[in-house]
């Protein structure tokens, strides 16, 4: 049963070889002549302008979540409208109730004005 | 391949419940301030309809549906009939409270109607994905609930250590679930059963697993050591959570325990058993003694609550039907008491006055003595004090420990439960010989009075009716035997 898995095995084998081999030959090959300008943080080439740990505004987060949701749903959309023909009416229904759960959730952001910027 | 049509029957009450819920949430979005009220009752009259579906849809065999991963059988419809109830209570005694502070708003209902939605879930759960589906509708609703006040920063500080605490809880309680899986080939709950008892009761890996879950359930429950969100959570959250998440949850819970341990991984009984023994003694000592220390009745009440987690798992401990049964039997009779000691905070509190410290039940008999004399109803059967029913639920949970032959566990908790009856006792003491800071009479609409009312009459007047109401509960853990 686990013989499945060797494929998965050796990717992983495969990919820690790679990361760790492309980081130790750049150490070792690579000059490494470090002095304080190179050392320093910079932003595209000037001096940092400010703190990189700023304050987002929540709305970011907001209109990501409510991204998130809708997103999903297309990703369940996709294998679902592929084998809409072999699940036939039970999944057809199915989906419209889920769709139509989303819809109220969708109907109550709206109104709430979560989707109002300003 | 096509799919055939579940049977939908024994999904009605929970069908019900959920489109209602997103019709309040839509009706509510067009209701003006004002008109509130509309919402409230819709709210109510989907617990009473739901009601009326759980008790028409009622059989005498169980009925699984879709593939499988749902029963309807007593245990289901005795859980859901006492969560309707004690839902419906708490949503009557919260409105002024949530009127008064700003909250009056559809979310608190919606998220509760949801929160009951994945309860029902998890009483009819037969396989692990409903099971754990169940636990997060609730869960997800009730962090959100606990939020509801958003300016304070006491009730987001609890919203968030209950969140973290309790994604890292379900996270566990999934782990045991797929290391189970693992072992038994089935998430099935009757397919995991069939498959441990095929299988050696000391396998690591189901022991491993087995671990997991215990940990997960003992942290949904609350059980020492897995009890410190417990305080601030009821303390953090407006009361009118509290008296949500106090009493409802605890029914679901139950179904948590019997549905894994019992239903599905009672071939493990040996190994569960001297895990909850552990849990049990915890919660009572640190739960009972930890109370005593308490000046605020929130905490108290928290610390009391997870004293009488301990209490309510010695049943679990016995292995037997009677043992179950009388489990049962003692989380319903701890909802009712839970729901009437914080219906009572509720009601003490006003406008801009939280009743949250002990000293403000002093006096309450010269305030209004019918209500005092309720809190006392109350006190004295959180208390275990005969002729209530807390003293039944507490009785028959140790005469089970007796009978599995643990009669040092049954010492134990009797002497934890004398512990315990100092603070219950403070409570009476007060309200009683102390002098009130604050004379004002008590207020409180009447349909709140009268709901208060049959909620700690009811504690004491229904016990010539104890023998029926006990043979429900056997009736329904027989059951889940026979499923």
């Amino acid at each position: 049963m686990l013989n499945n898995y060797v494929p998965i095995l050796i990717f992983m084998a495969v990919a820690l070889i790679m990361g760790v081999a492309m980081v130790v030959i750049g150490r070792v090959l690579g000059p490494h002549r470090p002095d304080t300008e190179k050392n320093s943080p910079y932003e595209c080439g000037f001096e940092a302008f400010e703190d990189s740990r700023m304050k987002f505004d929540v709305r970011y987060y907001l209109v990501a979540i409510l991204f998130i949701i809708f997103d999903l749903e297309i990703a369940f959309l996709f294998p679902w409208a592929v084998a809409l023909s072999e699940v036939g009416m039970l999944g057809f229904v199915a989906m419209m109730l889920f769709l139509g759960i989303l819809v109220v959730g969708f109907i109550y952001e709206w109104k709430k004005g979560a989707l109002e910027w300003e | 391949m096509t799919a055939a049509m579940p049977n939908f029957l024994p999904v009605a009450p929970e069908i019900f419940v959920f489109s209602m819920a997103c019709v309040i949430l839509l009706v509510d979005l067009f209701l003006s301030d004002a008109r509130r009220g509309v919402t409230y009752l819709l709210t109510q009259l989907t617990l009473i309809g739901a009601a009326v579906l759980t008790v028409k849809g009622m059989s005498a065999a169980a009925v699984m549906t879709f593939n499988g991963m749902f029963v309807g059988d007593a245990l289901a419809n005795v859980l859901k009939l006492a969560i309707y109830g004690v839902t419906f209570f708490g949503f009557a005694y919260s409105r002024d409270y949530l009127r008064e502070r700003g909250m009056y708003r559809g979310e608190y209902f919606v998220l509760g109607l949801f929160g009951v939605v994945g309860m029902m879930v998890m009483a009819s759960a037969s396989h692990f994905l409903t099971l754990y589906l169940g636990l997060e509708l609730l869960s997800l609703c009730v962090y959100a609930m606990v939020a509801l006040q958003r300016d304070s920063g006491q009730s987001t500080e609890a919203a968030m250590k209950y969140f973290v605490l309790g994604a890292m809880a379900s996270g566990l309680l999934l782990y045991g679930m797929s290391m189970l899986y693992g072992m038994t080939g089935s998430l099935e709950i009757s397919a995991v059963r069939k498959a441990i008892e095929g299988l050696s009761a000391d396998n690591v890996i189901l022991v491993f697993g087995l671990v997991f879950v215990v940990v997960g359930i003992a942290f949904k429950l609350g059980a020492v050591p897995f009890h410190m969100w417990v305080p601030d959570v009821y303390h953090g959250a407006p009361t009118a959570v509290t008296v949500y998440l106090g009493t409802a949850p605890k029914l679901a819970a139950f179904a948590l325990v019997m549905r894994l341990l019992v239903g599905g991984l009672e071939g493990l009984a040996v190994s569960w058993q001297s895990m909850l023994i552990i849990l049990a003694i915890l919660s009572m000592a640190a739960g009972n003694v930890i109370a005593i220390a308490q000046d605020n009745i929130k905490r108290m009440l928290a610390y009391s609550s997870i004293s009488h987690m301990g209490f309510f798992l010695l049943g679990i401990v016995s292995v037997s039907q009677n043992g179950y049964s009388s489990a049962l039997f003692y989380v319903v009779v701890y909802a009712v008491m839970s729901l009437g000691a914080f219906g009572m905070v509720i009601l003490l509190s006003r406008a801009g006055f939280e009743a949250e410290r002990l000293d403000d039940f002093k006096g309450l008999n010269q305030r209004s003595p019918w209500h005092a004399f309720l809190m006392l109803l109350v006190m004295i059967s959180m208390a275990g004090v005969p002729p209530t029913f807390g003293f039944y639920a507490k009785l028959l949970v140790i005469q089970s420990v007796i009978n599995a032959g643990m009669i040092w566990l049954a010492i134990v908790a009797v002497l934890l439960a004398v512990i315990g009856a100092f603070y219950y006792l403070r409570v009476i003491k007060l309200m009683y010989f102390d002098d009130a800071d604050d004379k004002a009479p008590l207020g409180g609409p009447a349909d709140v009075r009268v709901l208060m009312g049959i909620n700690a009459l009811a504690l004491v007047l229904l016990i010539p009716w104890v023998g029926v109401l006990m043979e429900v509960c056997r009736a329904a853990i027989r059951a889940l035997a026979v499923a």
